[in-house]
């Protein structure tokens, strides 16, 4: 058996396998290397050149885009600041409007804070539209990432390590009343916000009382599956009904209504991956802490989220990103006042001159900067393979 | 079985039966299981759940606005009857006039395929195993009829086909694609971190940077390849009135942001592949393509299969890339069913379509657990066996 392995000669074998044969374990032949190097490359470019082409399309203007390609700043077309200047042409925009909208907003949340005490009339910020849909994906993106990790690694650490056991019977109790109340309130002509309290009031009485006769339950995988599969659900499915939630309340066009439906957009993500970190942890430092009296906020804060540092980096850009670049639900929610930076590309795009594309991609580059700097800094995890093990399953 | 705060009491407690209040602290700590995954269960009620249950209101009832608000009209299923067999049906489904031969064919191959794959394993499996084969059955018969009688035939498909084609055809370019990209950096070359930091950074670019800057890149008159257009005589050519050039531009655009994702997670699997066993097989004088075939590949396959789901599930959302890039245009050639949805929204008529996105829901639930139960489990169990 042992003479058939060492049998074959190098004239056995073909051209292909003679040119790709690696000279030593470990390495690889002359030309295979060549022709993975020209594949890296041709893919580089690929990658590279749709970014290189919007960079130099906002320094073009309006005559070199029309006259046909040039490719190469300086060697075949004169830069100009046109794109650029356009973005900061409004009177609102130059480096004063930007200082001036800085102290405003710091005046308003001055005003905001010792309003229970005071009542000081807020000042109206300026409208450089561009400036102003920057701070608020700023706000909206950075605001719903935070609310997002924190209430997802809270429930993704109670998943990993409490055993929780909540009840079918609560459950389909909890679906029918929900339905009621919407059915309720939409063919009955009951107030929803009655209904809601109502539903909500009997739920929790029957759950109180009945809820002793209810045998089975589920388990935490149930819990986890449930609030993982969430993803799957298409945003569009629920984009509608939360507009009319929050035309009920008045938040429609507001920071709030956006940071909070972000987060729950990306809140399985967080819990997926967290769930992850938090499972891989050794349990014995939460069961010393627990029996020196640490609570279990305590014991969560300052023990168990220290030591998942690299995970937690990691889910917190890839979450940044993700609401960062968020378009659908920015199309319904946000109009004027919380209108986003992808809200705002798209409305430069419909002006009546047409598509003005050195505008265009100064806004883009603009736009993407932030991210490619998140990137180069994230890579550094997924290098590691920070997020591989929530993957393997 | 893990900790909780009731089973250990704290050392130095007061002696049973002594009267103490308990501190906000203590209180809050005795209940921390219920504080730390409530916010996040509140919140999945109140913007998934609700909104889920809501939106069947919506399909089910013609919406009319009234000065007080909205009103609702219960009308049973004619909202989704509409999109089946009433006047929406060209946009959704596509036209359906007259069949040709292949579509004949191919009907008759498919249902063949489908009635063997189902009655194959009728008395292997457990009832819910069955119902769950019958769905799975159905909706490829459904699909794969309108497939012959839309594109076979040579009618035009509508939204539902698009939808599955950026799925299907998105999906498969880019697991080949990425895979590729990352068995290249799993080896052992030179400036590996260089093309991995630039292999990665197309997912992180705003899919509306994206859709711009492919549309500037793709213009014939104006952008970077004229000469070459002209050159194979295509300059006075418009791809985006084309329904086939522009389906396959939003793919390109696709694959462009997704393909880095499949790259990252397969090239961490891929390092993660034993090298003594690659290296052993080499000493032994296996040939690249078998190595990669009895060793590599087998370790692999359970990761390419979650990584495939995760991406069907992110691909049935569609929505930007052929809004920004052709408005979903020529005609309806390129809209996906959530712009479908979305259109149908902007023009006040809501039943309709939340009746779309419902049908988008059902469709994403059905092809995502089929491909979950029937490709990654098993492909798990076999790893795991």
């Amino acid at each position: 058996m042992s003479q058939a392995n060492f049998k074959f000669e190098k004239s056995d074998r073909s051209l292909m396998e003679r040119l790709f044969e690696p000279p030593a374990p470990g390495k690889m032949s002359f030309t295979g290397n060549l022709v993975a190097y020209a594949l890296l490359l041709f893919w580089s470019a690929f990658v590279l050149f749709p970014i290189y082409w919007v960079i130099i399309t906002s320094f073009k203007d309006a005559k070199i885009v029309n006259e046909g390609p040039y490719y190469i700043p300086f060697y075949d077309f004169q830069p100009t600041l046109d794109g650029w200047r356009a973005l900061t042409i409004d009177p609102d925009c130059g480096p004063y409007a930007f200082v001036h909208q800085i102290g405003v907003n710091l005046y308003n949340a001055f005003a905001y804070l010792v309003s229970p005490l005071v009542t000081i009339d807020r000042m109206q910020p300026a409208i450089c539209k561009v400036l102003l849909a920057y701070q608020n994906s700023l706000i909206i993106s950075i605001f719903a990432t935070a609310l997002c990790m924190i209430v997802g690694s809270m429930a993704a650490y109670a998943l990993a390590r409490v055993a929780y056991a909540p009840k079918f019977g609560n459950i389909v109790m909890f679906v029918i009343l929900a339905l009621g109340s919407i059915l309720t309130s939409t063919y009955a002509g009951v107030h929803w916000a009655l209904a809601t309290v109502a539903a909500l009031a009997l739920f929790f009485l029957l759950a109180r009382s009945l809820g002793r006769f209810f045998k089975s339950t589920l388990g935490n995988n149930d819990i986890l599956f449930w609030i993982i599969s969430q993803r799957i659900l298409p945003p569009i499915v629920v984009v509608i009904p939360i507009y009319m939630m929050f035309q009920a309340v008045g938040l429609v066009d507001s920071h709030l209504a956006l940071i909070l439906v972000y987060a729950v957009a990306n809140l399985p993500i967080v819990v997926w991956l967290m769930y992850d970190f938090f499972r891989s942890l050794p349990i014995e430092l939460e069961e010393s802490a627990q029996l020196d009296g640490a609570t279990r906020f305590g014991i969560f804060w300052d023990i168990v989220l220290p030591l998942t540092r690299p995970g937690f980096a990691a889910t917190t850009l890839l979450t940044l990103i993700l609401n960062w670049n968020e378009y659908l639900f920015a199309v319904f929610l946000s109009t004027a006042k919380a209108q986003t930076m992808p809200i705002m590309i798209q409305a430069k795009n419909a002006g009546e001159r047409g598509t003005l594309w050195w505008e265009m991609s100064a806004i883009i580059v603009v736009m993407i900067i932030p991210v490619i700097l998140m990137a180069i800094f994230l890579q550094r995890f997924i290098a590691k393979g920070v997020l591989l093990g929530a993957v393997k399953g | 079985m893990a900790i909780t705060t009731e089973t250990i009491s704290q050392p130095g407690a007061l002696p049973a039966g002594a009267m103490q209040r308990e501190s906000w602290g203590e209180w809050s700590d005795r209940h921390s299981r219920t504080f730390f995954i409530a916010p996040a269960v509140t919140l999945i009620l109140v913007f998934a759940i609700f909104p889920t249950f809501y939106s069947i209101v919506f399909a089910l009832s013609r919406v009319k606005f009234s000065p007080n608000g909205l009103v609702f009209r219960f009308v049973w299923f004619d909202n989704f009857k509409t999109q089946f067999n009433g006047n929406e049906q060209a946009h959704f489904l596509g036209r359906l006039n007259s069949i040709s031969i292949f579509g004949y064919v191919f009907s008759a191959i498919l249902i063949a395929a489908v009635l063997w794959w189902y009655f194959r394993a009728l008395m292997k499996s457990s009832v819910v195993g069955n119902i769950g084969r019958l769905i799975s059955a159905a909706a490829a018969l459904g699909l794969g009829l309108l497939f012959a009688a839309t594109l076979l035939s040579g009618n035009q498909w509508g939204t539902l086909l698009n939808t599955l084609f950026y799925v299907f055809a998105g999906c498969s370019i880019q697991f080949v694609i990425g895979t590729a990209l990352a068995f290249l950096c799993s080896q052992p070359i030179w400036g590996k971190s260089f093309f991995r930091v630039i292999f990665f950074i197309p997912l992180m670019i705003t899919p509306l940077g994206i859709g711009y800057a492919w549309k500037m890149i793709l213009d014939v008159t104006k952008g970077p390849f004229k000469p070459f257009w002209e050159f194979i005589g295509l300059g006075g050519w418009a791809w985006s009135s084309d329904a086939w050039a522009a389906r396959w531009f939003v793919i390109l655009g696709d694959s462009w942001q997704w393909i880095p994702f499949i790259f990252i997670v397969m090239l961490a699997a891929l390092e993660n592949v034993s090298k003594d066993q690659v290296e052993a097989a080499q000493v032994d004088g296996a040939s690249s393509v078998q190595i990669f075939k009895d060793i590599t590949w087998p370790q692999v396959v359970p990761v390419a299969a979650t990584v495939i789901l995760i991406r069907m599930i992110e691909a049935f959302k569609i929505v930007d890339l052929p809004n920004i890039m052709l408005g979903g245009g020529p005609g309806i050639a390129t809209e996906s069913m959530t712009l479908h949805s979305v259109f149908l929204w902007r023009a006040n008529n809501m039943g309709d379509s939340a009746a779309v996105a419902y049908l988008l829901l059902i469709l994403t639930v059905v092809v995502c657990s089929s491909f979950f139960n029937y490709v990654v489990l098993n492909q798990l169990r076999k790893a795991h066996a």
